[in-house]
């Protein structure tokens, strides 16, 4: 266990130090009562000595003491639960909105590069994984902690030496307990990484489980999985096993201990330095003294597996963030965005060995349409990331309306276009609020304005209920066009000054396309627009055509003047022109 | 859980002796109280220090056997609870396999995923707990009232009274907060599924610039769902104070009963000591009891949700192995069935009037990309070729719907050739995909049948039927790994000569050559370290790897420009000669070459023919076609 991890979890517990500090006393008071619980037992015990020999007027009167330390006892205990449950709960809380609230400012490069399944894991998985040690760790250490001191203030009250036996034995079990807890610490990890591997594995097979099936991939599947489900078994068993011999080892110890204050205050009672009441109440004592350090160790075990999964959450939330806008960054408003932007010498990769975009300039004059052409995968999609400000460039820049991309605030700049790709991705929700996705506070009438601009109104009336139809998961009940015609209507709502399209219409049905190109036409106008194209009439009509290739731009320049050159876009034009114009 | 034990079946042995040591162990602490008795009874009462030592050892031997059954437990009872869980992931996972498209459209495959990590885990500490300590505690019960019958009947109904009583507040607090769990563990799936879903839509929701909106949903749900476990803390909270005040004032009563028993002279002071030891013992094994029924209820609730996945059973079912041993699309031509020849078939499946003679069987592939300047010599070759043909795919009056929904498709026939390239193209949700699910049967038909070589589809083995159909889906997703391993899905032998044959139709050659690493390059998961164009120009060259006799193209080109899709389709064509294509698309220009079109329009047929009998006798396809013309033709004049 890590100090750091150890601080860090103290940070997440700090606002909530009310509900610790109430917790403690709680936990006082009912190891306070519970430990003056046999006492009163005890007393009670040398009241009935023998036959003839009972003192029963006493006996009322403790008794009734009894009944009232035992009725405060359980509403401390209750208390006590209900302050450890808050703070742990609202603790994890916290951290799972920080672990999710991190997510949203991460570079995309880090969520591009990793498996949903591994973050998904580390915000739900892992993070439950912490709150259950916790919690466990808070209800039992404390009342453990406060027991062993509070036994030991009583065990001395009634007779030191035998006291001196129970403190000498019971650290055995606390080396005990640290020696096997230093060995399980590491086999829990390769316990929790072995589970994320397999979290990994069953995100994908089972989340494209139709995929899989279209290949008959199942048994290869199957394979795989049982591969690392052997491997889980095996570092399972090990953290499982050496983490459950802490128990019996700490309890063998306490037996010592109990037989060692048996002996001993049998000894001292023939003496008669101590009453059989004294030494029923010393054995119940040496019982409640070593129990904690019997429960403790389960708790570390518990607790390291919990250190085990906050460290990766931690580790989470220790990815670097993008870098923040600049604290004088501007904040472009729709009327300040001429819809220029210059393009300035950019370089751009994804992983340094292989340099996609490489000293990259253009000019992007108010209104203007840029098409980018080429053959697929030359980076158009790039260029995108980089206009978003998804990734940002390595060195030359970008200036949107004249002012660098960098002194722009990321959401002011991202606002400033409109944008509608490729991947339909849209929110569980109803369709009227994914419409309204980048103003949640569009009229109904606008909703409907939007989706009759994108042509989705048809459709959306035909749902079972229009517009608060909700779409699942994954928005499974559209089909591909449909989601398609939904997002353009998102992009339609907003309309701003700047557009960027990545093959938005590529596939929604032709006819529909037609009426959607007209639409698009009539968003465009006056917009600087970007436009991954395919559509000749779109390419047509653009003003600048970046013919791209292997992320360098080719060409430059508009139809005519580059079917002129008769260089690359020459070429592509035309066979592409074979294809469609055919013998008709 | 009880559905679930069946996962033991494995480690009997070790589900066992686990139990069967832990109670060994208990039955000697259950001694050490009477040792104790007699400790202070004749060794106090008579100063014989020689007894107390040796008590004192008996005590240490018996708690050196504990400790030695108690190890024992503790392994065997790991070793099962660990194979429980790892037996019972191995069967879900195959159980997941094993469902069709239906189940998985249904349940949705995140929630497949929380089940079967989380909750199996959950299931698995659960039984590790049920072997090692649910049986302890109540046999320490049960021990501690025996004994305390053993010393005094009298007193002993205290004892009686005591157990029942307890058992009854554990059995309500159970009750109330197992429904609790089991939202808990929904609320979880709920945050689980927002997560992924901002990953998913992180471009969009940044673009939008909706990050704080996302936060504070993902504030609410993280709220709803700690108010939850807050209400389940509360009750379940309740379990130990409640359990200790009962069994201390248990404790008072024997205090009382006992006193009386003393005076009588009937029982002594150690064993009155006794007497309160073991109610102690029973408070100690309840409160071990109650902290474990938090994790017994969890792992119940898994259990439920574990269960429910096995409940649902693939609504498609396989053959039995005996039928199809010889697969039918080995290649010969299956003779099993041919109830019409080529030339009359085409007549009798054709949903609308096309005259018949200008229906094009199958060609020479290399013919397909300038298919339709050859109608003419075509149609005298025609019969001669389709009298040793058989359709490679027939639709015989398809009707399809999916759960709860009307009909999807709707009274479907038509057939293709082997070779034939079939183009089928429709509106946004005219059935297109529908209509492909059904050939390498996802989705079963409601009515009618889809043949494959002649034969049912429902009468082949998936593994026979599936192998032979290389499947491009629209969403064009890769795996985690290398290239090669991604090419290798449909043909885990295929060599690299192989796949690069596959890449180079697929028109992805160069760009993997272009790579570093080539075939050993790194794939993430969803391959998203690859452009869209490239991952679906990978997707198709996955589907060609293991030489399928049906290739069906799902919208597959859809990220390709207009020229590396044509490439495409004229590789296609002139590399796969015997393969049977079937060509998915929302452009006519990606159609219009194939041997034969169907016009899909709302789930039903509008159109079925040649581009040029369709341009003649389709609406729909004029329209859709018209609508793109126009467009060329706007640029040819440009």
């Amino acid at each position: 266990m890590d100090k750091k991890t150890f601080r860090r979890i103290l940070s997440l517990i700090k606002p909530y130090r009310h509900y610790f500090i109430l917790s403690i006393i709680f936990a006082a008071v009912s190891v306070g009562l519970t430990l003056y619980a046999p006492v009163l037992i005890g007393e009670g015990v040398d009241l009935i000595v023998g036959p003839g020999q009972v003192d029963f007027a006493g006996l009322v009167s403790l008794s009734a003491k009894l009944a009232l330390v035992v009725a405060a006892t359980s509403l401390a205990q209750w208390l006590m639960n209900l302050c450890n449950n808050r703070m742990t709960y609202c603790a994890v809380r916290d951290v799972r909105t920080q672990a999710f609230a991190h997510l949203q400012e991460l570079p995309l490069q880090y969520i591009d590069g990793h498996p949903y399944g591994e973050v998904i894991s580390r915000v739900v998985t892992d993070v439950d994984q912490f709150s259950d040690g916790l919690l466990m760790g808070f209800s039992q250490l404390f009342t453990g902690v406060i027991t062993i001191l509070g036994t030991l203030c009583f065990m001395l009250g009634i007779d030191g030496k035998i006291t001196l036996v129970v403190v000498c034995i019971t650290p055995v079990s606390l080396f005990v307990a640290a020696f096997i807890a230093k060995r399980t610490f590491s086999m829990f990890r390769l316990q929790s990484s072995t589970r994320a591997e397999m979290t990994a594995l069953v995100e994908e097979m089972v989340g494209n489980q139709k995929v899989v099936q279209a290949f008959s991939y199942e048994q290869k599947a199957e394979q795989r999985f049982s591969e690392i489900n052997r491997r889980l078994r095996d570092c399972s068993l090990k953290a499982t096993f050496f983490s459950s011999i802490t128990n019996p080892s700490t309890r063998f110890v306490n037996g010592l201990v109990y037989t060692g204050v048996g002996i001993f205050g049998a000894i001292a009672a023939i003496r008669g330095a101590i009453s059989v009441g004294q030494l029923s109440c010393f054995l119940s004592y040496a019982n409640q003294y070593t129990k904690p350090f019997n429960e403790i160790s389960g708790v570390i075990t518990e607790l390291q597996n919990a250190f085990a999964c906050a460290a990766r959450v931690f580790e989470l939330l220790d990815e670097p963030q993008q870098e923040p806008d600049a604290p004088d960054a501007l904040r472009l408003t729709d009327d300040q965005i001429t819809g220029e932007v210059q393009i300035e010498h950019v370089d751009f990769s994804y992983v340094p060995q292989t340099p996609l975009i490489r000293d990259f300039s253009l000019h992007v004059r108010p209104g203007e349409r840029v098409a980018i052409v080429g053959p697929t995968g030359c980076g158009k999609t790039t260029l995108i990331n980089l206009l978003m400000r998804f990734y940002d460039v390595q060195s030359g820049q970008i200036r949107v309306s004249g002012v660098p991309a960098d002194r722009i605030t990321r959401d002011s700049l991202r606002a400033g276009y409109g944008m509608v790709l490729q991947d339909t991705w849209l929110k569980a929700g109803t369709i009227a609020e994914n419409i309204a996705y980048g103003k949640p506070d569009a009229t109904r009438d606008e909703i409907e304005r939007a989706a009759k601009a994108a042509y989705a109104h048809g459709f959306i009336r035909r749902m079972p209920q229009g517009y608060d139809t909700v779409i699942g998961e994954a928005g499974g009940n559209l089909s591909q066009g449909q989601r398609q015609l939904l997002c353009i209507a998102r992009a339609m709502l907003l309309l701003p000054p700047m557009l960027i399209l990545d093959e938005a219409t590529s596939s929604i049905d032709t006819r529909t396309e037609i009426r959607i190109q007209q639409a698009f036409d009539r968003m465009m106008q006056g917009r600087t627009s970007f436009i991954v194209a395919h559509r000749l009439s779109t390419i047509r009509g653009a003003d600048i055509i970046l013919a791209m290739q292997d992320g360098r731009i080719v060409e430059q320049g508009s139809h005519e003047e580059l079917l002129q050159k008769n260089g690359f876009y020459a070429g592509l034009y035309n066979s592409q022109w074979e294809i469609q114009g055919g013998s008709v | 859980m009880r559905k679930l034990i069946r996962y033991l079946r494995h480690y009997k042995k070790e589900a066992v002796i686990g139990p069967l040591f832990k109670l060994l162990e208990a039955s000697f602490e259950l001694l050490v109280p009477l040792v104790m008795a007699g400790i202070v009874d004749r060794g106090i009462r008579k100063g014989d220090t020689a007894y107390i030592l040796a008590m004192g050892a008996l005590m240490v031997g018996l708690g050196l056997l504990g400790l030695a059954c108690s190890l024992t437990a503790q392994y065997f009872a790991a070793k099962a609870a660990v194979g429980f869980g790892t037996e019972l992931r191995e069967d879900m996972f195959a159980h997941i396999n094993s469902l069709s498209y239906t189940e998985l459209d249904e349940i949705g495959t995140s929630t497949l995923v929380t089940r079967i990590t989380s909750d199996i885990n959950q299931a698995q500490a659960g039984v590790n707990l049920v072997l090692r300590l649910f049986l302890r505690s109540p046999f320490i019960v049960a021990g501690a009232v025996v004994m305390a019958f053993s010393i005094n009947v009298r007193l002993a109904w205290i004892f009686v009274v005591l157990v029942p009583l307890l058992s009854l507040i554990i059995y309500l607090i159970m009750r109330l907060t197992i429904p609790i769990y089991r939202q808990v563990q929904n609320r979880l799936d709920k945050v689980l599924l927002s997560t992924r879903e901002n990953l998913a839509g992180v471009r969009v929701i940044r673009a939008f610039s909706r990050q704080r909106a996302e936060k504070k949903e993902f504030d609410a749900q993280s709220a709803i769902l700690m108010e939850t476990q807050l209400r389940v803390g509360r009750i379940s909270a309740l379990m130990n104070p409640a359990t200790y005040a009962v069994v201390n004032a248990a404790i008072i009563l024997v205090l009382w009963q006992g006193g009386a028993k003393v005076d009588g002279g009937i029982i002594t002071q150690g064993q009155l000591m006794a007497l309160i030891n073991y109610m102690s013992q029973i408070l100690l094994a309840l409160v071990a009891l109650a902290n474990l029924i938090v994790t017994f209820t969890r792992a119940s609730a898994s259990a439920i949700r574990i269960n429910e996945v096995f409940a649902r059973k693939s609504t498609i079912r396989e053959p039995g192995a005996a039928q199809n041993t010889e697969a039918p699309h080995t290649g010969t031509v299956r003779n099993t069935e041919t109830p019409r020849t080529g030339a009359t078939q085409n007549t009798e499946t054709l949903p609308i009037d096309i005259e018949q003679n200008t229906k094009v069987p199958h060609t020479d592939a290399a013919q397909n990309a300038e298919a339709s300047h050859t109608d003419a010599t075509r149609n005298t070759e025609a019969p001669h070729i389709a009298k040793r043909e058989t359709n490679a795919v027939e639709f015989d009056h398809v009707y399809f719907a999916y759960q709860g929904h009307r009909d999807a498709l709707e009274d479907i026939t038509f057939s293709v050739k082997r070779g034939e390239t079939l183009g089928i193209i429709g509106g946004t949700g005219s059935g297109k995909s529908s209509l492909v699910n059904l050939i390498s049967r996802f989705y079963d038909v409601r009515e009618g049948c889809v043949r494959v070589d002649g034969t049912d589809v429902r009468d082949y083995r998936f593994a026979d039927l599936r192998g032979g159909i290389g499947v491009v889906p629209q969403a064009a997703v890769l795996f985690a790994g290398t290239l090669r391993d991604n090419m290798r899905w449909g043909k885990p032998e295929a060599t690299d000569e192989e796949i690069y044959r596959a890449l180079e139709i697929a028109q992805a050659r160069d760009f993997v050559r272009a790579m570093p690493e080539g075939l050993d390059a790194r794939v993430a998961q969803g391959g998203r370290n690859f452009s869209g164009g490239q991952r679906q120009r990978l997707t198709i060259a996955r589907a060609l790897v293991g030489d399928p006799r049906i290739l069906i193209l799902d919208d597959s080109a859809s990220a390709l420009d207009y020229a590396t899709d044509a490439r495409l389709r004229r590789a296609i064509a002139k590399y796969t000669r015997q393969m049977t294509v079937f060509l998915v698309s929302q452009r006519a220009a990606a159609v219009r070459s194939a041997d034969r079109i169907l016009v899909l329009d709302d789930g039903g047929t509008a159109g079925f023919g040649t581009h040029a009998q369709l341009m003649e006798t389709c609406a729909v396809y004029r329209e859709i076609c018209l609508s793109q013309l126009d467009r060329r033709e706007e640029g040819s004049h440009g």
